[in-house]
């Protein structure tokens, strides 16, 4: 039994269809990353399962649990982190914490537990007497993620976990998300896409309502028509460079600007292909003179800008 | 059961983070003194046939502010969630939604109750100080009291429903002030127009707060009040939790 199961999934809003005709799985055990660009429609994804919202058509679950006809049930394996992290902020963080555990049926000493726990994974310990109102964002965003985690749920919902929080912190929280993943299903949102590569094993690709891929980050990237780069400067004296790089194999588009007396030569290729050597052997033979010869990987964000740009703007 | 009460208690303790709460007692307790002392220095002119608890329950002053207390109360429970967006993980918590709209009704019950409860003091030092015949009084106590208790159900309940419909704390206080306002002059009806049918004054009598509290701080206890308040209650609950819902589904 997949952890998540979305079928068909519509939602509009008076009249403006916000996701249309969803569907895709999470596995239990998966990290999975949820991208699209801004209105693609993530959170609203993200707020059906999480039964804040019915859909307007269409089915989820979560952990087998229909998220609107069983909705207690699912929200109980569930631990949903909202966009921006709203949270009452005249509260103490242990005062909150303990009020949260409450309501999701912690009590007692395992109360004390798990509040301690969560503290302690969250970094939050010396911040635990503080209003929550005079928090940074950093912090806050710790808060809900301890609130996600007290019951230890099965499956972890983050809405844009790291938004908001400087370089160290969005290492950490990155750190702690991959540990988290050890033991848990998590779908988070990100726009950071450096992140996703290195923290999820699948990534879900939606955009306008509409999946455009989902699949891992890896197979994303080689499947890729802009899949990997070659930049090649040399100088080729009376030869055609252009011509006589196109012959190797596995080259399938070279382009040619000059700058003074050199050559800048820029090749697309297959993507499990590298001829960097054939073209090192070719450059020898012909006594080209080389400057430099690397090699440029497509990346997610690639991927990702390919995706959603397509229609109008690419 | 448990988690009833966990809403429960953090929606009470919510009124004494803020300064709202210190305000409305400050003001409630002056204007509680005030008709105290109004009513004392009333009945000490001369003879009449008044009880203390009547001349203090009947007083316009006391009703005017009473009127004005509700909206402070009510305003924020719903539109202050809505606003900071907290709505969203108090929802996605394992809570139902009635849970919800009972514990923001009880919150608010129990802070009104707090405001009250000094003034049950005026009236025991008063009983003490004269020395009059108690025995005769104590089923006007208990009549005001509960009128007190029910009038306080049926108005926390419209604030409830008016801070449901918005989530500008200033938008729902001035819903829940016109619905009161309308409701309490719907009532008084009868008594600014001149003429009126029989059974039109049985009619606005009905809903009439002023004379409810009337009949029952004289100790006459009219179990059709106990009908109509308890049921107008529901009514206002049943329909936030309607829009409670509405609102959600809809955002
Ligand atoms: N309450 C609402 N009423 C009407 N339209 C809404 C509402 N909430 C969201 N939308 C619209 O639905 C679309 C999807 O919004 P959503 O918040 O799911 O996007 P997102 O993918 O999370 O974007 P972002 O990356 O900016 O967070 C947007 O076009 C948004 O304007
Ligand atoms: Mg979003």
């Amino acid at each position: 039994m997949p952890m998540i199961k979305v079928e068909n999934l519509t939602k509009r809003y008076a009249g403006f269809t916000a996701i249309n005709d969803l569907s895709f799985e999470v596995e239990k055990g998966e990290i999975v990353g949820f991208l699209g660009p801004n209105g693609a429609g993530k959170s609203t994804t993200m707020r059906i399962l999480s039964s804040y919202m019915p859909a307007t058509s269409g089915r989820a679950s979560i952990a087998g649990f229909d998220v609107f006809a069983q909705s207690l049930q699912a929200r109980q394996h569930l631990g949903y982190m909202p966009e921006n992290v709203p949270l009452y902020t005249e509260m103490r963080v242990t005062e909150y914490l303990n009020y949260r555990a409450a309501l999701k049926e912690i009590t007692g000493r395992r109360q004390r537990e798990r509040v301690g726990d969560v503290k302690e994974l969250c970094n939050l310990k010396e911040m635990e007497n503080r209003i929550i109102g005079t928090l940074s964002k950093g912090y806050r965003q710790r808060v809900g993620l301890a609130d996600a985690l007290l019951h230890s749920p099965d499956l972890l919902i983050l809405d844009e976990p790291t938004i908001g929080l400087d370089p160290n912190q969005i290492r950490q929280v990155r750190e702690l998300i991959r540990n988290l993943g050890r033991h848990h299903t998590i779908l988070l949102s990100t726009h950071i896409l450096s992140e996703v590569e290195m923290t999820c094993s699948r990534v879900v690709i939606i955009n306008k309502g509409k999946i455009e891929a989902a699949d891992t980050p890896e197979n994303l990237v080689n499947d890729m028509r802009a899949a990997g780069g070659i930049r090649f400067e040399a100088q080729t004296g009376a030869d055609d460079g252009a011509a006589e790089l196109g012959k190797i194999a596995g080259v399938k588009e070279v382009s040619v600007e000059t700058e003074e007396a050199w050559s800048v030569f820029t090749l697309r290729t297959d993507s499990q292909s590298d001829p960097r050597e054939e073209i090192w052997r070719l450059a020898t033979d012909r006594h080209w003179t080389v400057r430099e010869l690397s090699r440029r990987r497509a990346t997610l964000e690639d991927v990702f800008v390919e995706m959603t740009l397509d229609d109008d703007e690419a | 059961m448990t988690k009833f009460l966990t809403l429960l208690s953090r929606e009470i303790k919510s009124y004494f983070y803020s300064p709202i709460a210190y305000i409305v007692l400050c003001f409630f307790l002056l204007l509680t003194g005030f008709c105290f002392y109004s009513s004392v220095t009333y009945l000490s002119r001369g003879a009449t046939e008044l009880t203390i608890i009547e001349a203090f329950f009947n007083s316009v002053p006391f009703w005017i502010g009473f009127i004005l207390i509700f909206p402070p109360i009510t305003m924020r429970v719903y539109a202050e969630e809505f606003k900071l967006g907290t709505i969203e993980t108090l929802m996605t918590a394992p809570v139902r939604d009635w849970q919800v709209v009972l514990s923001k009704f009880g919150g608010a019950l129990a802070f009104y109750i707090v405001l009250w409860l000094p003034t049950l003091l005026y009236f025991v030092t008063f009983e003490h100080v004269v020395k009059t015949d108690a025995a005769n009084a104590i089923g006007a106590y208990w009549g005001s009291y509960l009128m007190v208790l029910m009038i306080g159900m049926l108005f926390i309940s419209l604030g409830c429903f008016a801070s449901v419909l918005t989530q500008n704390q200033m938008v729902a206080a001035v819903i829940s002030l016109s619905l009161i306002t309308l409701f309490f002059f719907g009532g008084l009806l009868a008594f600014f127009t001149p003429n009126v049918s029989p059974a039109f004054r049985m009619a606005t009598g009905y809903f009439s707060t002023l004379e409810h509290m009337g009949e029952f701080s004289k100790g006459l206890i009219d179990s059709r009040r106990f009908v109509f308040y308890l049921s107008g209650t529901l009514l206002m609950l049943g329909l936030t939790h309607q829009v409670f819902q509405y609102r959600r589904w809809k955002s």
